[in-house]
This record gives structure tokens, sequence and C-alpha cells, in this order.
């Protein structure tokens, strides 16, 4: 790994369905600002690790690190608080919403008050404009995501991944959308100063988008090239914004060219890490994924 | 006329009852079979606050509104946990529990007996004694729910509901306290149904338990399939048309009483070919 600091970390991490270890004791560093893939064999627990991170599964023990607070039990609400957002293995989207309202449920307030004193204005049209047209999307704004092609879902739910980031706002808000640094924001969140400062740190950071730290599971899975190469595209875009990527991933070739660094998981654990060349020659991931 | 009157009168309290439950089932996908429970709770309440404490009726409507939806907001927070069959099966549970409180607290409520004598609306020198006048106070009522309900579906909050609808765990990994929206929600529709609870108390002057019954509620969730989920004019056409059609059959050369049979039947027969040919509904923009 280079010098860019961790963005985030996990520690001891384990979890376990009845008798069977899905996570096992498992340490892991991501470093800031890379594209890092989690490869390993069907049932090796990568998705499995994503759905610990992103508090869709309780942690059995161990703890995941974010902005130097280490946490033991992470809320799916809270996810955007700590700079995190992430895609699903199975294309989750809101089916029988328009393409457009998929981004837009992204870009808007997350209070129940300010949601309901909240219409939509030319901001948050201009932000989600930028994102579906990054993924080819924007001339099937008004159709409902459930008529949309297996590539166009899998497109759409990461252009949502990407609303998340800010990037767009940015230029698209004029600077009238201040967005304050991420390390501050971040460790407001997360760092135990009181519960009402908490929660304001929390909604601000989740107000803004501000999202470091993208999962992506198997984003590329079941994509003709063409769509392949825009998510490549996003992916690059994500990079040069300094965002940290994790995804799990089974195409050596696309883990090679696109990824800085490689975990292998198999039975829950670590087998290896290291350059994606370097990891993957080695005798014991390809006996892990082709057997012996 | 009078008797016109009388089915626009009916038809405007049903109307609200279908455009609030169609905010919890057509666009939160909570599909509650407990309205008329709310429906009932706002009746007795502003049945009570009139004939015990001789409230003016719009004080004791927004009362039941106020009492309705607080209630709604704690059985909003309790069946939050509850996803699908179970949050049905919860919500029949709670309509049968109320009506039990309906028939029981008798010191309260009078029991099986019910509440006779409930005054009409009067606002100073202005009475709603007339059927007529009653008529154009209860479709004021309707607009107002009407414009709220399309407000509040086209704010941010409304998209947000659609999306718990479509997938709740994945709008929380976007930072949504899901739970608030859910009981927001409820209690915004027990309120309305509050309100039509008062509206209809004081139209009938008559209240007891048994108008409040799951049938009921089945009823109002007929409503919202005939109309449609997740259209909110749907559900004023569904009233229209669940309120007349019944009616219709007595000039179909039934009996009174058959008739009145026939209303149960029309019901289920709207639920199962709805079901089965148009789970959408009239002018549904969702389909479960």
């Amino acid at each position: 790994m280079t010098n860019n600091g961790t963005a985030l970390e996990v520690k001891n991490l384990a979890k376990h369905f009845g008798g069977v270890y899905a996570v096992d004791n498992l340490s892991l560093k991501i470093e800031k600002g890379s594209i890092t893939a989690l490869v390993g064999p069907n049932g090796s627990g990568k998705t499995t690790l994503i759905n610990l991170i992103s508090g869709l599964l309780s942690i059995d023990g161990g703890a995941v690190v974010v902005g130097g607070a280490a946490l033991g039990r992470i809320l799916p609400q809270e996810l955007p608080a700590y700079g995190i957002t992430r895609t699903f293995q199975n294309v989750r989207l809101f089916e029988q919403m328009p393409v457009l309202d998929n981004i837009l449920f992204v870009l808007t307030e997350r209070g129940v008050f300010g949601a309901l004193f909240e219409r939509h204005s030319e901001f948050h049209l201009k932000h989600a404009e930028e994102v579906l047209r990054l993924v080819g999307l924007w001339e099937k704004r008004n159709e409902l995501a459930v008529n949309l092609s297996y590539g166009q879902r899998k497109l759409l739910e990461i252009a949502r991944a990407y609303a998340m980031c800010n990037i767009a706002s940015k230029e698209g808000s004029g600077g009238k959308y201040e967005v304050p640094p991420v390390e501050e924001n971040r460790e407001a969140g997360v760092r135990n100063r009181g519960f009402l400062r908490r929660r304001r740190s929390r909604r601000h950071a989740v107000n803004n988008n501000n999202v470091e730290i993208l999962l992506f599971d198997e984003p590329f899975a079941g994509l003709f090239p063409a769509m392949a190469e825009t998510v490549a595209e996003v992916f690059r875009a994500l990079k040069a914004a300094g965002k940290t990527i994790i995804l799990v991933e089974h195409d050596m070739g696309i883990i090679r060219r696109l990824t800085d660094y490689v975990f292998v998981l198999d039975s829950g654990k670590l087998l290896a890490e290291g350059k994606p060349d370097e990891v993957l020659a080695r005798r014991e991931v390809v006996e892990a994924y082709l057997g012996e | 006329m009078s008797y016109f009157i009388h089915l626009a009168t009916l038809f405007s309290i049903y109307a609200i009852l279908g455009v609030s439950l169609n905010l919890l089932v057509g666009f939160t996908g909570l599909v509650s079979v407990m309205h008329a429970a709310f429906f009932g709770i706002g009746a007795y309440a502003a049945a009570i606050l009139m004939t015990k404490l001789g409230l003016n009726f719009f004080l004791a409507a927004i009362f039941g509104a106020v009492i309705s939806g607080a209630i709604g907001c704690a059985m909003g927070w309790l069946f939050a946990r509850l996803g699908g069959d179970y949050y049905v099966m919860g919500s029949v549970a709670w309509n049968f529990i109320i009506v039990s409180i309906f028939i029981n607290w008798e010191s309260l409520t009078n029991g099986p007996l019910g509440i006779p004598g409930i005054p009409k609306p009067s606002f100073g020198n202005i009475s709603f004694a007339s059927n007529a006048s009653f008529l154009a106070l209860s479709l004021i009522f309707l607009v107002c729910v009407y414009f709220v309900a399309r407000w509040i579906v086209s704010s941010s909050f409304g998209r947000v509901i659609k999306a718990i609808r479509e997938d709740e765990e994945a709008a929380k990994v976007f930072g949504y306290h899901t739970l608030l929206f859910k009981v927001a929600v409820s209690g915004a529709a027990s309120a309305m149904a509050g309100i039509a609870g008062a509206l209809f108390a004081s139209y009938i002057t008559f209240i007891e338990p048994t108008t409040f019954s799951v049938m009921e509620s089945v009823l109002i969730l007929a409503i919202v399939i005939f109309g449609g989920f997740a259209n909110i004019r749907g559900s004023v056409l569904g009233a229209l048309a669940l309120v007349l059609i019944p009616e219709a059959l007595r000039f179909a050369g039934f009996s009174q009483e058959i008739a009145a049979n026939m209303q149960q039947l029309v019901y289920g027969l709207v639920l199962i070919l709805f079901m089965l040919y148009r789970p959408q509904g009239l002018m549904g923009e969702y389909k479960f």
C-alpha cells in the first residue's frame, strides 16, 4: 500500500450463521482514494463483509473503523453519515418509481419535516441530469425503473451511488451549497460528542451527500462491454475525485485493469492481499478459485 | 333530492377515508385493515366531546383528528417492524380491539347502545343542520383533505414513502430513518380518518360500535383498490363508485333487505375482480 492513509479498517470482524463463520476474525485496511477489490470463490464472505460494513447484517465480533471511530454496531440509516454508500449484488432499485425519482431520492432532504416542506428544485434536477447523463440514462428519466433492461438497471444503481458523492453538485450549485471539509464532517458524525451534536453533524453530512467510500457488489456482472466501460469511466471519475472504492468482482481482467489493491477471501478469512498482478498469480489464490 | 344529498354526503365522508387510506396502502405499501378503527376513534372522540362536554363541532373534530392521529402514530410505531402479511394481521387485530373497547368501555362510550343525540355543526350564527348545508361542509372538508394529501405526496416526503413501499432496506441505506416516515404517514392518515369520523357522527347524529368493524375497514380498502393505488383522484372516484353502486341495486328490483346484503356481495366481487384483472385499480399508479 502507498501512504494516503486509511479510509476504512476492519478489525477482527466476525459474523456467523449458526455454526458457519461467514466472516472469521477478518482484519484489513482500505487505503484512501484507492480502488480495492474483494475477490474469492462463492461463499468466501465478500458480500457478507459488504453487508456488515453497511449495517445490513449485525456484527458478531470485532469492529469497523471509519474516521477514527471503531463501530461495533452500524445502523443502515447512519451509513451516509459515516461517508459510506453502496450498491447491491442483486440490483435494488425503487422499481415502480421513475428513473429520475430514483436519483432525486438521494439528493433531497432526509428529515421527516424537511422532506414534507421540500419540493425538488432546479438544483436537484440539474444534479440528477448530470448524474444520469454520465451513465446515458437521462433520456430514460421518465420511465419506471422496472421497465429498464438489466444493464440499465445496474447503471442506474451505480448512478444512484455516484449521486451520493456530491461531485456533480459542486459544479451545479454555483457555490450555493457549500460542502464542509470531509474530515471535519465525518469525524463530527462519528465521534461520541453528545447525542444532539452528533445528530446535527450526521444530518449535515447526509444532506450534503458527502460520501467518501463506495461499496460496489459485483458492478460489472452481466454487463455488455460498452456498459462495462461506462461503469469503468464512473469509477475513474470517482477515483479522480479522491473517493475510495471497494468492489466485489470476479472478472480478473477488470481487476487487473482497474484496481490498485486486492484482498482475496476464502471461507471468511483473508487468504492473500497485494497488488492485483502479484496476488492473482499466487498458487494458493488460483487453487482457491479453481481447486487443486 | 334529499336522497341524492344524503348519498353525496356519504360519498364525501368515504372519499376522505379512501384518500387517507391510500396514503398508507398505495403510497407507503402498508396494507392497513384498521382504518375503520381510526374512523371510529374520531367519531367517538367528537361525539363524546360534543355530547358530554358541549364542545362545538369544529373543536370536537379537531380534537378527534388529533386523538386519532396520535393513536395512529403509536400504531405506526408499533407496527413498523411488521412487514407484509404480518402488518395486515396486526391491523385486523387492532380493529377488533378498538371495537371491543367501544363495546365494553360503557362509562365512556355507552357500550353497545351507542351515543345518540350528537348535535349538528354550527359556527356562530351559521348552522349546518340542514342536509344541504352539511353536504357543503363535508365537501369543504373533502377538498381540504384532498389538497393536503396531494401536497404530501408531491413533496420529497411523498417520494420517500414511495421508496419505502418499494424497498425499505435500500431506502435506509441512503440515510432515511424510515420508521419516522412510517409513523408520520400513519399519523396523518389516521387524523384524516378521525375528521371523517367526526363528520359521520355529526351527520348521522348517532354512532354505535359495529359501524366501525373490520367489515367497514374492508369497505374502505375496497374504495382504494377500486380507485387505484397511489392515486389520490382514484380514491375519490372509488368512493363515488362504491357508495353509488350498492344504492343502484335498490333500483334493480331487489327488496330493501336483499339490497343491503348485496352491498357486501358487491364489495367482495369488486375486490376479487380487481385483484384478478386490474390489480392497480382504475387509476392506479402502483401494482402490488
